[in-house]
This record gives structure tokens, sequence and C-alpha cells, in this order.
């Protein structure tokens, strides 16, 4: 049966990077001892699918994996099972069974939305708390992305969903209380971004604030942003954007592939 | 949260930042203020050799069980984070819990082969606690080295405090009740460094003197202080079965050399070959039992989650229970699970082949023989009991089972080695080549693939060969290519091909590893005229250490190509390994006469080991 786990990744392993969070999680399945298929052939290896990458030095709290299991136990289970042998700034949120029919994370995803905060000492943070509406104003914001083989220039405007200034007041205490216990130290003054994500249209987020930069005068210093995924989502059969999580339902109850197959 | 000792900036900029972020799975964490002792083991390269190393693991999890030591670990940073640390005056800092190596109590660094000594400046230099031993304040860490190039720490002898002669299992915490017991009566750092002299196997240089004759040669070693023992003793384990053994060993997030569990299923070599320094230091040779073999690797698999074992020792179709670990193994894992297993330093025959056909992807995998020489000649002086016969019929074997790759090991410079056992390493290709041609067509699944390697030979100290001169530098060369054109005139030339090592690095690894205390500040200069990472091709800087060389007065001829008389004392004849200098040399004679000795298991040749009491000396 399908998969679909949500997790988060913060504090100093944000510099591993995606390849090393793949072999990451086949360890830690290992280790949790957990009945995950295998691909068939000499050298058998689990087969994970991850939603998107998150560069080296992102941190996140809506990274999603796919995976076929054999056998699951109830989420609860599967989830303090599975966080017992993970380290500290990588845990799973969700653990949720996917129907049959429904596309894999890689292949769903749609938008992602992220939170970004200033690093001390290199910009004037209000000027881009307060420009944010206004840089939307814009007819067009024309940008190069970079690509493996070439360059091409492409208006991001119009994958911009959404983009604001966000203060941490925006945030219930339960939420606040949650966010410190996965160990996310909150900023006061942050932005929040929402773009068009996925395999064929991805946008990037220091794209934008490299584009905000230019907008403002500003020369353009990556270090000086720090950017936290939130989530990641899907569009579903009305366009709506939901969580790639909704696609999955908790387990009340264990489930076998042999049960579910006489079923 | 952990703050690191690196701020996010500099992480970004480096490669491969998790090298230095520590907390990975297994790492031991502890409150650096509930313990004595603070330990910063180093091994002195770059995280993913440094990680794969075993050593450091036994003995990380060794100290992290007594609840007075907090063992942390700490590699080489690398050249682009080298440079941020000196330009920015950041110290050194240990990867649990990044703090800087200067507030430790110990540096224990393990020296792996010679061309890290470099490497290892840049730790001291980097951890801010004075390059020369002498130099070192009062509260500095005391630095401790261990591992196989202490059987010579002489040209490294100026940087140490202590060196640790022999197996890291046995008088550790001696010497930590005796740091804790110092601590609390005090005292000076020399006083420590003179009570630690009286723990056998402990050699500290600053307590001795060396004297040397007009023709450069050791004169004489001088205790300068009555608690300076001489020789200084070997430290061995001797029940293997029953010892420390991690059952958690750290797992990287980034992909180490050694991505995998490892099982050590024995210590030291019964086989003598004479050029092999491990197999005569690690005498005599013991071996763990099955049953905590088998419980080692199910906790360590469990406890990893590694999709892969390895088994190592010197010789592993030597370890007597080989064959119900392995079906073990293969029946529990392999089969089960789909955990690799591979299984190096085997023999090829019928169990070998049985088990690799099993393990390997034969399409895929390639067969390893290491005859070392070309000829039965030069195989008989250098001890290698491997036969031509051995090898054919070991390659056909394996032809029939379905492999048709085959690699060769060789070394080039051997005492006594001629043109035509150059040439022999061609002929012996082509051979193997041939046979395969030769087999029915069912048998043949397109060309075969014969790929020798060719290692220049450095002499090593405690091995028969000790006495060998080395080559000049452009012979070696010349020889690599006379034998890639002997291979370049063969019928089956398309499915040969011949790979040789650096013959620079080949001639300052022969003068580190034979060097004197003088060499010690060559290494210096050549550290502060910008060599480091000397094992990477990339940034080893030949002419800057013959620089160094010459600026300190050091003839490299001396340490290379000169004859050496039996009468020689050697730096480091103050070491007593258990195997006496008398077997050596009657080993290096008989090698001059062409003639082999018998394994251990066949006959005692009487090498001095059986001293220890146990072991391959006692089996029968």
């Amino acid at each position: 049966m399908k998969i679909r786990m949500k997790f988060g990744k913060t504090g100093p392993v944000k510099f591993v990077g995606h390849l090393d969070v793949m072999r990451y999680f086949q360890k830690a399945f290992r280790r949790a001892d957990v009945d995950i298929a295998y691909s068939k052939g000499f050298s058998p290896h689990q087969i994970l699918s991850f939603a998107s990458p998150l560069g080296i030095g992102l941190t996140s709290e809506g990274e999603y994996l796919d995976a076929e299991f054999h056998s699951v136990d109830t989420t609860k289970v599967m989830l303090d099972k599975i966080n017992s042998v993970m380290n500290e700034g990588i845990f799973l949120l969700e653990f949720k069974k996917l129907p049959d029919q429904v596309k894999n994370g890689m292949a769903s995803v749609a938008a992602a939305d992220y939170e970004i905060s200033f690093r001390p000492g290199y910009y004037n943070v209000d000027a881009f708390l307060q420009q944010a509406e206004q840089f939307l104003c814009q007819d067009s914001i024309i940008m190069t992305k970079e690509t493996k083989r070439s360059q091409k220039e492409v208006d991001i405007l119009p994958m911009i969903y959404e983009f604001r200034a966000s203060q941490k007041g925006g945030l219930s205490p339960e939420d606040m209380i949650e966010k410190a216990a996965m160990g996310f130290t909150m900023a006061d003054q942050t932005l929040y971004l929402k773009v068009k994500a996925g395999s064929d249209k991805n946008l990037k987020p220091d794209l934008v604030m490299e584009a905000f930069c230019n907008f403002l005068g500003f020369d353009y210093n990556k270090k000086g942003f720090m950017f936290h995924r939130l989530d990641m989502y899907l569009s579903d059969e009305n366009g709506e954007l939901k969580p790639l999580g909704s696609a999955g339902e908790d387990i009340l109850s264990p489930i076998s592939d042999q049960q579910s197959e006489t079923r | 949260m952990r703050n690191l000792a690196l701020s996010d900036e500099i992480l970004l900029d480096v490669e491969k930042p998790a090298r230095y972020i520590g907390n990975e799975v297994n790492a031991v964490m502890k409150d650096p203020e509930s313990v004595d002792i603070r330990f910063a083991m180093c091994f002195p390269d770059v995280y993913e050799i440094g990680m794969s190393h075993l050593g450091i693991q036994i003995l990380y999890d060794m100290f992290n069980r007594r609840e007075d030591v907090y063992c942390e670990r700490v590699y080489s940073p690398w050249m682009d984070l080298h440079k941020i640390m000196k330009e920015e005056n950041i110290p050194l800092f240990a990867l649990e819990s990044q703090d800087p190596i200067f507030q430790f109590d110990f540096l224990g660094i393990t020296i792996q082969y010679e061309m890290c000594y470099t490497n290892i400046l840049q730790i001291l230099d980097l951890a801010q606690i004075g390059i020369y031993a002498k130099d070192r304040r009062e509260d500095a860490p005391i630095v401790i080295g261990g591992g196989p190039c202490t059987y010579n720490p002489e040209p490294l002898a100026d940087f140490f405090d202590i060196f640790y002669i022999g197996e890291g299992e046995t008088v550790y915490d001696q010497l930590f009740d005796l740091y804790k017991e110092h601590k609390k009566s005090g005292g000076s750092r020399k006083d420590f460094l003179r009570k630690a002299a009286l723990i056998e196997g402990l050699y500290v240089p600053s307590l001795y003197d060396i004297t040397y004759k007009e023709d450069g040669t050791i004169q004489d070693f001088i205790p300068l202080d009555e608690n300076a023992a001489l020789p200084i003793k070997k430290q061995v384990v001797m029940d293997l079965s029953n010892t420390y053994y991690p059952d958690k060993p750290v797992v990287p997030f980034i992909k180490v050399t050694q991505d995998r569990v490892v099982l050590e299923i024995q210590r030291g070599c019964i086989r003598g070959c004479r050029f092999c320094q491990a197999g005569m230091i690690y005498r005599p040779n013991r071996e763990r039992s099955l049953e905590m073999l088998k419980e080692k690797a199910v906790a360590m698999l469990k406890n990893t989650g590694h999709e892969d074992i390895s088994l190592s020792s010197l010789s592993s179709s030597d370890y007597s229970e080989l064959e119900e670990l392995t079906y073990f193994l293969i029946d529990e894992y392999k089969d089960k699970k789909g955990i690799n297993i591979s299984l190096p330093s085997l023999r090829i025959d019928a169990f070998s082949l049985d088990v690799m056909s099993r393990v390997q992807d034969i399409k895929k995998s390639s067969l390893t023989f290491a005859p070392e020489a070309g000829t039965q000649r030069l195989r008989n002086v250098i001890n290698k009991g491997l036969t031509e016969e051995d090898i054919v019929e070991g390659a056909t074997k394996a032809f029939m089972s379905g492999w048709n790759k085959v690699k060769f090991y060789f070394m080039l410079g051997l005492p006594t080695e001629t043109e035509e056992d150059q040439k022999g390493i061609a002929y012996l290709c082509e051979k193997v080549a041939m046979t395969y041609y030769k087999l029915d067509s069912q048998y043949r699944h397109g060309r075969v693939s014969i790929g020798a390697s060719a290692s220049f030979f450095v002499p090593k100290p405690f091995t028969p060969f000790q006495w060998a001169s080395m080559c000049p530098l452009e012979e070696y060369d010349k020889r690599a290519r006379r034998v890639n054109d002997t291979m370049r005139s063969m019928h089956n030339r398309k499915s040969l091909s011949l790979k040789w090592h650096d013959a620079k690095t080949t001639i300052l690894e022969g003068i580190l590893a034979r060097g004197d205390r003088k060499v010690g500040a060559a290494i210096y200069d050549a550290y502060q005229s910008g060599c480091i990472f000397d094992a990477w091709t990339e940034y080893f800087d030949y002419e800057k250490w013959m620089d160094a060389f010459a600026k300190n007065q050091i003839d490299p001829d001396f340490y290379t190509t000169r004859e050496r008389s039996l009468e020689e004392k050697f730096p480091w004849d103050f070491i007593d390994t258990g195997v006496t200098k008398t077997f050596l040399k009657k080993e290096w004679e008989t090698a001059m006469e062409g003639k082999v000795t018998p394994n251990c298991r066949m006959n005692c040749n009487g090498c001095g080991a059986a001293r220890f009491g146990g072991g391959v000396c006692y089996e029968n």
C-alpha cells in the first residue's frame, strides 16, 4: 500500500543535502524495522519518492515522502516507532495511507509556501515588510532562470500566489508552542510567500527575493535571508490548493497487504 | 537547539557542510560539565575518510562507556574551511559539543599513514595549542598518538606529548585514572608525563635524547628520566572475544568511504609476507569467536540501519570459522533482508566462489588477486604463497562461474626485482586472459578484462624488508612503463590494462616511514610552506617538500636509497613489538636466498610473538 509521510527538518541538519536525506530515511526505516517494500532484483532497495528536494541551508515543516509498505500499524504507532530512531532535527509529522490511484507527491505538487526571515546584519528589514504589496503591483517581474543547460527570461509574477509581511502575532498561542516544540525559532518579522511549485514549473523562493531586492534597489545577497518551507500543496479537482497530506488518511487500525487483497 | 561552532554563513560557503555539524545517529551526547575527562579523538583526514575508520569507533565506544569520560570526534577541516579558520582565527572544535579543542584534557590522534603528517600539524595549528609539544601551555590538552605509524613515531616525536604503542583496548583506563588522580593532587604537565611514562606501552618522547654517529645513523637512545622505559613494549589484547566492540556505531549523515557495518573478525595474520608491516606488528594472529561476531553483526545492523556489512581482516580466508559466519550472514541478511555482504581479502577457491556468486552480482563485480609480484622467484622472495597455478586455476573457476573481470594487485620496486620480474606482470596477466579465451564458448561472455594495478614498494619498520633500499625516483616510472610496454606487446593487449601509483608520493612515504627525529623539522617547514592533504594528489606538492628537506640539511637519499647494514640501529629499535630483530634479520636473509617461510599454522618460526601467551601460537 502507498503511504505518504510528512516530515520536518530543522536546526543543524538543514546542512544535510537532499540525497543524504534520502539515505537517511532508508537507514531510519531499517532501524525502525518497519515493513517497507523493496524493489526486485539483485540489490533490492526501498522505493522512496520525495515530493520536492529541499536545498541545503533551508529548513522545513512541510516535506513529503511517499513509500510502499507491506503492512503498517496505526498512524500513531508508526509515527512513534519511526521517530524513536531519528535524530534531533528530522521528524515525521504525518503517516497516511493513500488511495491506490493517487499520483505520487512529486507529480502532484502544485504549490509551496515559505516563511522568509532576515539574517541580522544584512538588510533594512522594514523596507521589505512595507513594500511586499507594491512589489506584486508590477505588470511583470522578469528574471533570468538558470537551468542545467541554459538561461532564460521568465515572468515570475504569475507564479507568485501570495506575498506579504507576516508578523508572529498571526499565529495562535497553540501553534507557537507546537512550533517551538519542533525546534523552530520564530523570528518577529517575516515574509510569507506562496509560489508555484512542481516538476513542470517551479519557482524557488530565493529568486523571488532576488527580484524583490532588485525592486527595492538593494544588492542581492542570498545569505541575508533564511528560508523555511511551511507546506506543499496539490491542486484538487476544483483547482483548489490543499496540503499534499490531504490526499491520504490516517490509519486507525493495523493493515497488511494480504488483508486488503482479500477484502 | 544545539549551537554550532561555525556560523551559517560559513557553513553555506563550504563544500559538504554536514561534515562539521555532528549529532549524527548514535553520536554520544553528554553534558561536558558532568565528566572529569574530555577526550577529543582525531583522524587527521577529511570526515568521510576518518568516519570510515574502525579503530576510532572502537575507542569512541570504549571511552564513552566510562561515566567520567566524554570522548568526542574531530577530523581535518577541508581546504576551503581550513582557509576560513586560519583567516578568521576560529579554533578547531569537536563535533559533538562544538567546543574548542583547547578546552579538552586530551587530544588523541590516530596516525594511519605517513601522508597525513602535515594534516596532524594542521590539527595542532588550528586547535591553537602549539604545534611543537615544547611550546604547549600547562593547560593545553595532552596530545597522544596511536596507530600503525607510531611503530616509528620519531619523525613526529617533537609534536606529541605521548605515543601509545599497541592496541588501544589495554591501558587507556590506567591513563585516565592516573590523569584524574593527577588533576586532584595537582602538579605540572611534565609531572604528569613522567608518571604516564610508567604505564607500559606509553612512550613520552621528551624523556629521551637521541645521539647520532658521524654517518648520521643512530648511536643511542638515552633516557633522560628514571621513569623512561627502554624498550617500550607494544600492548595487545589477547582475548578479542571478550573486549570492547561497539554495538551502535555512529551513522554519518553524508556518504562516507565505508558506509557500512564493519566486522573485524580477527587481528594479525599468519602469512608472514615480508613487505607487510601489519602482518608483523599485529602478531600474534588472534581470532574473535563466532558467537561474538554473530551477536555484533545483528546488533550493529539493527542499530545503524546500514544496508551493507563488510568483514574485515588482513586475510579473511584464514579465519577458522569463516564458512559458518558467512553462511549465517547470507541466510539471515542477504536472503531475508537484502543486505549486501562484502568479504575482502578472500583467497579464490570453491568456497569463496560459491559465496561470492551469492553475495555479488557476477556481471558487475570483479575478482581480485594479489600476487604482488610477477614471477614465482620474486613471490618467494616476498614470501607470498600464491603460485601461478593457484591464480590460473582460481581464474578458470571464476570464469566458468560467470565472471569476466579480474583485478590484480602488484608491487614494483621490490628487493632483488629484475626486468624479468617486471615483465612477468604482463606475462601473468596475458596468461590469465589466454585462459579465458581458451575456454569453451559457453563460458565466455564478451571480452575479458584484466586490470592490473601497481603500487611502488615502500620498506616499513619492523618488517624483514626494513633493511631494503628504495629505488631512485626516475626508476619507478621506468619500471611501470616497462610493464606497460610489455603488456602492449601482448596478443590480448586489448583485454589488459595497467594503472600505477605516483612515484613522488612513494619517495616521501619512504622518507617518513623510516625517518628519524631530524625529519620532524622538515615536516614543520613543509606544513608552514603550505603542504597539507598530501595523500590527495591534487594537493600534493613534491617540490615544496624537497625544499623543506633541503632547508633542514636533510638528504632524502639517506632514508630511501641508502644501503643499511645488518648492524645498524634503527630509529624505531627502542620499541619491542614482540617480533624480534633476530627473526626479522633471519627473514631478510632467507628472502635474499629466495626461500619461503611456512605460515604460522603450518609451523612456528619463532618470531617472538609467542611471548604474548595466546593466539595462533597456542592453537595446537
